[in-house]
């Protein structure tokens, strides 16, 4: 089973103090940690572990500039062959309508019976990178998968729905199935893979190789421009306690029994 | 007249909420454009359905067919393509659910029209569509435009607005199903329920719920040892149940339980919506975590800046202190 996998580099946020940068667009990225992002790390370890139990390759693909290759050299070391990123200054300002349109060009060339991606990407949220690619292909897909089972020219997945339930269907191969985390737990990568990973080669496109003009990528070819950035409005602003972590704890405390629950 | 069209979802013979939060979006929308408002309801003998839907709509459009009776994307994708063709709606709305996720962005691209996912607001501006909608597990919400099309299409987040109550009374127009033949790329096969453990969250009193900040498995038994003593039950938000350190039937959240206990303590969770979606309504939120400015604290009565290993075990103490016990 030949499977390709998208991923995106993208700042760690979830734990970090993010600021808005001075354009008012964007947020200041310095002082990030830029890793995979979170869904897509989970995506790939379903489709090494997919080639580990059916044979095959996996190839990652990413968008993005140059700083995304530590993200596709961590996908090579825990077992991808082959990395791809798609990079062209042209690119700036892709929402995930452009970034898929990109990501078909060069998948379009390549031999896979499954495309995995994550559900949706830790920055923009945007969870339609997946099944734009596969209406830009004309295969079947599915979207927020929690477990996948193959059989001859199918895949049986569970989808997740809300409160606890979740729905199975079943797609025909070749498919984009976009996964949701939890799905499988991943591996630690070991110095072999890594040293073996350096030696892989990644090769990179720009939007000459896509075969795509200047109007389908970028702000131009993207549905979403962002014209402002601004911290969330405040619901109910919670009364911070401060003091040392004795004087909080005792107050906390104290709050907790004037409500009887102590 | 232009339309505003409002997708109708529902699940197991029930309409969910996100259906009445758009058409209460839509209705406002549509005064303000002009535009008249139509709820589209596909599915198998749900004329039931289309007679509630009627009293917030100026027309219910109903397409009924056996293809139709479960949520599958490919069928509903053909009959609304063919409908949006037809009425060039200036906008369709789809709730930002795993139902709408799931049909939106290949709807927008089969289509060629413009989509914007999980919005919080939205307005046009002249003709542009102007939407809100959050970025970074929530930290930052944008306000954006959508490239320019006579036709929109959006999906829009969970209790981001308000059901009102119905008033109007409007025409059902049941429409021929414009499907042709068998579907066999995506089939519906059944709905699972994973078997639920032995602890109900949504049954306790007193939670204390745990997100990313608590790093490692072994940091669980402080946690515990905070729930025992104030007879609470431990919950969490999502990452903890990917790692596998606690069942999912703890999760609390869109995808898992909502629930409102009299406490809710907060640790280590920054709070994106789909947790918040499942606790906001608690009596009592007391949240700790490092970020000043982890939206949690937007939700929350009391929040404590401050790393949680450093709270938790003197506010066990302090329990134990006021109960008259040692811990």
């Amino acid at each position: 089973m030949d499977v390709i996998v998208c991923v995106k580099h993208v700042p760690e946020t979830a734990e970090a103090e993010i600021k808005i940068d001075s354009t008012g667009k964007a947020i200041e990225k310095i002082g990030l940690v830029f890793d995979i992002n979170e869904w897509d790390d989970y995506a790939l370890e379903e489709a090494v572990r997919i080639k580990e139990k059916s044979g095959g390759s996996v190839i990652a693909v990413t968008v993005g500039s140059e700083d995304a290759d530590s993200t596709l050299r961590k996908c090579l070391a825990r077992g991808a062959d082959k990395a791809i990123r798609l990079t062209d200054a042209k690119f700036e300002g892709c929402d995930g309508y452009a970034t898929a349109k990109i990501l078909q060009s060069a998948i379009k060339h390549l031999p896979f019976d499954l495309i995995l991606t994550g559900a949706l990407a830790s920055d923009d949220g945007s969870t339609m990178v997946g099944p734009i690619l596969a209406e830009l292909l004309g295969i079947p897909y599915a979207t927020m998968v929690k477990k996948i089972a193959l059989s001859d020219g199918a895949a049986r997945v569970n989808r997740e729905l809300e409160g606890g339930l979740e729905e199975i269907v079943e797609v025909k191969l070749p498919a984009v199935l976009s996964v949701q985390t939890g799905i499988n737990e991943s591996r630690y990568v070991s110095i072999l893979g890594i040293r073996k990973a350096m030696k892989k080669e990644i090769k990179i496109l720009g939007l000459a190789e896509t075969g795509l003009s200047e109007n389908d990528v970028g702000e131009a070819g993207s549905w979403i421009k962002i014209e402002k950035m601004f911290v969330p409005p405040v619901e109910k602003q919670a009364e911070f306690i401060k003091g040392t972590p004795e004087e909080v704890a005792a107050r906390i405390a104290e709050i907790i029994k004037s409500r009887g629950l102590i | 007249m232009a339309e505003i069209f409002v997708l109708s979802e529902h699940r197991q013979g029930q309409i969910r909420e996100i259906t009445f939060e758009m058409l209460t979006k839509g209705r406002g929308l549509a005064e303000k454009t002009d535009t008249d408002l139509t709820a589209i309801l596909l599915g198998k003998e749900v004329r039931k359905q289309a007679k509630t839907l009627s009293k917030y709509v100026d027309t219910v459009l109903l397409v009924q067919d056996a293809k139709l009776e479960n949520f599958n994307s490919e069928p509903y994708k053909e009959v609304l393509s063919n409908l949006i063709s037809e009425h060039k709606p200036l906008l369709t709305m789809i709730g930002h659910t795993s139902f709408g996720v799931d049909l939106a962005p290949s709807l927008a691209a089969a289509l060629k029209l413009p989509l914007a996912t999980d919005c919080i607001n939205l307005r046009f501006e002249d003709e542009t569509l102007v939407i809100t909608r959050q970025m970074y597990g929530g930290k930052v919400n944008v306000e954006a435009t959508v490239h320019k099309a006579e036709s929109y299409i959006v999906t829009v987040r969970q209790a981001a607005f308000t059901a009102q109550k119905p008033a109007m009374n409007g025409e059902i127009i049941e429409k021929p199903c414009s499907l042709t033949g068998e579907i066999t790329r995506k089939r519906f096969i059944e709905y699972a329920m994973p078997p639920s453990g032995e602890v109900d969250i949504t049954a306790a009193d007193v939670l204390i719920c745990i997100g990313r900040g608590i790093k490692d498995e072994s940091n669980m038994p402080t946690v515990k040892e905070l729930a025992t003593s104030l007879g609470g039950v431990l919950g969490c938000s999502r990452p903890i149940v990917d790692k596998g350190w606690l069942p999912n039937d703890r999760q609390v959240g869109s995808s898992g339980k909502t629930v409102k206990p009299k406490l809710y303590i907060a640790l280590g969770i920054s709070g994106a919506f789909q947790h918040v979606l499942g606790m906001k309504n608690s009596d009592l939120i007391i949240a700790v975590n490092k970020d000043p400015n982890a939206p949690i604290f937007n939700f929350s009565d009391y929040g404590v800046v401050e790393d949680l290993f450093k709270i938790v075990p003197p506010l066990k103490s302090k329990i134990y202190e006021l109960k008259g016990q040692k811990a």
